[in-house]
């Protein structure tokens, strides 16, 4: 019989990354538990190194495959699917942290009855100072990103989609250095814990997930800024792009709802 | 090198061993690796139970002695009861069958496997995740293990803190035994996740010509429903036991009420996961049932659009009642009047599907072959757990019957009967499909009926245990419950003897099975399209796409 087909799907290969890749999480994790314990941090480090290497190499790998013309319109789509629902997945990761965020705010210890938890006096900060400029930063960092994709959709304008990403990408890496520069007052100058209260625990998990968020979108805009500039994208054929900008948007979101509800509803009572 | 596979031969399969197994981008060697680790890890999940029954058969403690577990009771030796090990045990059992055998097993075994067949899919949309899908699965299944042999609480090995992991006990339990569980349920549900996507992209995106969505089969449907549950339960459950994490390792105090925390906080977060992950074991057995039911009555099933609205209708609203497995927390009446309200409203899509079963069975020729059997003993074991569901879904009753072994009866027939019973039946069922040998029919259905009886008998009598008021999670008993433990362990003996019986079934049909020299073994009513490939199927399917009526078997009205 000899080999043919009828359909676009993208059939790959057997490929060794999904292995090492799963190797590598699990040294990871356990050297986690190592590491927590006293042990070494040295398994932790292999283990993402590993992690890195495999995400490094598999990616490039589907980078090449883009360029062979494996991603056929319908490969296209499914790549869209599968992002949208990572990304809804996402959203389903933060619930869980605002819910304990809600729920500390609206039910707080101390109106239970025969609480004996009093909450401890927390330097009050003003969340119309730098996390509003904080915000703007990275709103204005969504836009260049929208800008860069109206430049490459509307008109194939390289200049502008590589001028859109650099600026998308400092402003990004600019939120990234005011939050810590942020984290770095609450906690030296302000005598904010890194965990101890409720509020503490709170503030941090969500603003610090958000934060591994904004570096990782980060990373995703730099590839495709370097993409961009090898020419990879058309006006047709940008679906690495375009997760890129969903997944920035996304974190956008995120951050705007970080913002009224820890930063100035999770502020005002303090 | 990217279009290697689709230049491949079909005649002969070249792969190496581990090129196939460790490498593969093939959906249906990744749902054979799923279902035969979740075997293994189903094994040693089930010496865990029989190990426990073995310490209740008889009130005090004479098996799990701090001076060392031992097999058979020995009278003359000192024997301190040793609490911790029966702990560790309820937890490794509880956390490895439900992350590690069902899940695996039906999801990522059968869904794998069947699903992209049943739509007419080359492959899954993304063969490459599906890979790192299962050996993150893998991953997560050996760190569950480690937990279990590595430093715990109690000075002694593993966590004994329930697979719910409520604080304060499991941010107190000592030991690295308690974080190795936590971030082994973190890998399997990085897995579950992904896998959740590719079968939802799969399903939107790769159905074959003129399949619309109304026309997909129920497996099929069931599986993707599955995997929505999945997508949007599994992430909360993630940030749930991240918290302890924090919890337990860096001073952070979500559960702790002495820094404001809340433990109850915990509970719900956990049952928000927790309740959509009873639909994600029995949904995608609901879809095996369907097709097994059809082809044994020979009868296509009854009310295809019902069903599928029933199978969509149970996983929303699976994710509006999680708070009735904590009824007795102090939640407000009204509270717990929503709750049980929305409970017992499930109750109707799921007697939409009982009810569509046996309409199928209705006026059919029905032949008791045995998968047949076991979507019979499926039918009859998860319609009794059903009704012991409404019971519990009371809050005024559950007052009495919170923890109690009436409880652990409950969620076994659903779930150990119910889920397990589909698992067997598709096993059955797509065993000549997936090796191209047919099992001896007087075997699998020796298994039934051992199973069937030593399930029952297990399980039964807990309800009344759990009416006399014994409670779970306990190493020892009252003289006053020792008549039907004494039968409960009678019948978790005969199940597992099942049980190992069941393993020497498939291997003896893997080796000298008669061989199946026709695509369809059973009859015209199995008429989805994995049943018009060989047995077994090649290495590629569909890489010419199937026609509208290879598929398409409805009358025109």
């Amino acid at each position: 019989m000899a080999h043919v087909k009828n359909h676009d799907y993208h059939v790959l290969p057997p490929s060794v990354h999904p292995f090492i890749g799963a190797v590598g999480g699990f040294l990871m994790l356990l050297g986690a538990v190592f590491w927590m314990h006293g042990i070494t941090a040295v398994l932790f480090w292999i283990g993402l190194v590993v992690v890195l290497y495999t995400m490094f190499t598999w990616w490039s790998d589907v980078v090449q495959e883009s360029h062979v013309g494996d991603h056929t319109p319908v490969v296209r789509i499914g790549l869209r699917y599968g992002f949208i629902l990572f990304i809804m997945s996402e959203v389903m990761f933060f619930f869980a942290w605002f819910w304990s965020f809600f729920k500390h705010a609206m039910y707080p210890m101390e109106t239970y009855a025969g609480s004996l938890y009093e909450k401890p006096e927390i330097h009050a900060i003003d969340p119309f100072h730098l996390p509003l400029i904080n915000t703007l930063i990275l709103l204005l960092s969504g836009c260049a990103v929208t800008w860069a994709h109206h430049s490459l959709v509307h008109g194939n304008d390289r200049k502008g989609l590589i001028n859109g990403l650099a600026i998308g990408i400092v402003f990004g890496i600019a939120f990234t250095v005011l939050q810590g520069y942020e984290y770095g007052v609450l906690i030296m100058h302000d005598g904010w814990q890194f965990g101890g209260d409720e509020f503490y625990s709170n503030f941090f998990m969500a603003t610090g997930f958000h934060g591994a968020h904004v570096i990782i979108g980060t990373i995703f805009l730099t590839v495709c800024l370097i993409r961009a500039i090898r020419g990879d994208f058309t006006p047709e054929k940008h679906v690495g792009f375009e997760a890129a900008a969903w997944y920035w948007h996304f974190v956008d979101v995120v951050w705007l709802f970080l913002f009224f509800a820890v930063y100035i509803w999770g502020t005002s009572g303090l | 090198m990217a279009d290697a596979a689709i230049h491949g031969h079909d005649h002969e399969d070249s792969r190496g061993f581990f090129t196939r197994w460790f490498m593969s981008t093939n959906h249906k060697d990744i749902g054979i690796l799923y279902l035969v680790v979740a075997a293994i890890i189903g094994l040693i999940s089930v010496i865990f139970t029989v190990f426990m029954r073995l310490e209740l058969m008889e009130p005090g403690v004479q098996h799990m002695c701090l001076e060392g577990a031992r097999l058979f009771a020995n009278a003359s030796a000192e024997c301190t009861p040793n609490g911790h090990l029966w702990n560790v045990l309820i937890t490794g059992h509880g956390i490895l069958m439900m992350f590690f055998v069902v899940i695996p097993a039906l999801f990522g075994g059968f869904g794998n496997y069947f699903m992209p067949l049943q739509i007419g899919a080359p492959d899954m949309a993304f063969p490459r995740m599906n890979n790192l899908s299962f050996w993150l699965y893998v991953a997560g299944t050996t760190m569950a293990v480690c937990s279990v042999f590595s430093p715990g609480g109690n000075d002694q090995m593993g966590s004994g803190v329930g697979w719910v992991l409520y604080p304060p006990l499991s941010v107190k339990e000592g030991g690295m035994s308690m974080d190795l569980a936590i971030f082994a349920v973190h890998l399997s549900g990085a897995s579950s996740i992904l896998g959740a996507i590719n079968i939802i992209t799969t399903f939107l995106n790769m159905r074959a010509p003129g399949m619309t969505l109304f026309k997909v089969p129920l497996f099929a449907w069931a599986v993707f429903v599955t995997a929505w549950l999945i997508l949007l339960s599994l992430p909360v459950l993630a940030g749930a036991i991240t918290m302890l994490l924090m919890d337990r390792n860096f001073g952070f105090t979500f559960f702790d009420p002495a820094g404001g925390g809340d433990p109850i906080l915990y509970q719900h977060i956990l049952w928000f996961f927790g309740h959509p992950e009873v639909y994600i074991i029995i949904l995608p057995g609901f879809g095996i049932i369907s097709h097994v039911i059809a082809t044994f009555s020979r009868k296509p099933v009854f009310g295809y659009l019902p069903m599928v609205w029933a199978l969509i209708a149970i996983g929303a609203l699976g994710f509006v009642v999680w708070a009735h497995h904590m009824y007795t927390v102090g939640m407000t009446l009204n509270q717990q009047a929503y709750f049980m309200l929305a409970t017992m409203v499930i109750a109707v899509p799921t007697g939409v599907k009982v009810f569509s079963w046996i309409a199928t069975m209705w006026g059919g020729s029905i032949e008791f072959k045995t998968p047949m059997l076991w979507a019979f003993g499926f039918l009859f074991l998860f319609t009794v757990g059903g009704v012991t569901g409404i019971v519990l879904s009371q809050a005024a009753v559950d007052r009495y019957y919170h923890d109690t072994y009436y409880v652990v009866a409950h969620f076994h027939y659903v779930m150990s009967l119910g889920a397990v019973f589909a698992i067997f039946a598709g096993v059955y069922f797509y065993l000549p499909k997936m090796s191209g040998r047919m099992y001896p029919e007087w075997a699998g259905k020796l298994h039934f009926w051992t199973m069937f009886i030593g399930a029952n008998l297990t399980f039964f009598p807990q309800h009344f245990l759990g009416r006399q008021g014994m409670p779970r999670r306990y190493i020892d008993y009252p003289e006053a419950f020792a008549y039907w433990n004494h039968w409960s362990s009678i019948g978790a003996f005969i199940s597992f003897a099942s049980f190992l019986f069941f393993f020497g079934v498939i291997f003896y049909t893997l080796r000298a099975g008669a061989k199946v020299t026709v695509a369809n073994p059973w009859n015209e009513y199995a008429d989805t399209l994995e049943w018009t490939l060989p047995s077994p199927p090649p290495e590629h399917t569909f890489e010419i796409l199937p026609k509208r009526e290879d598929w398409d078997k409805q009358h025109a009205h």
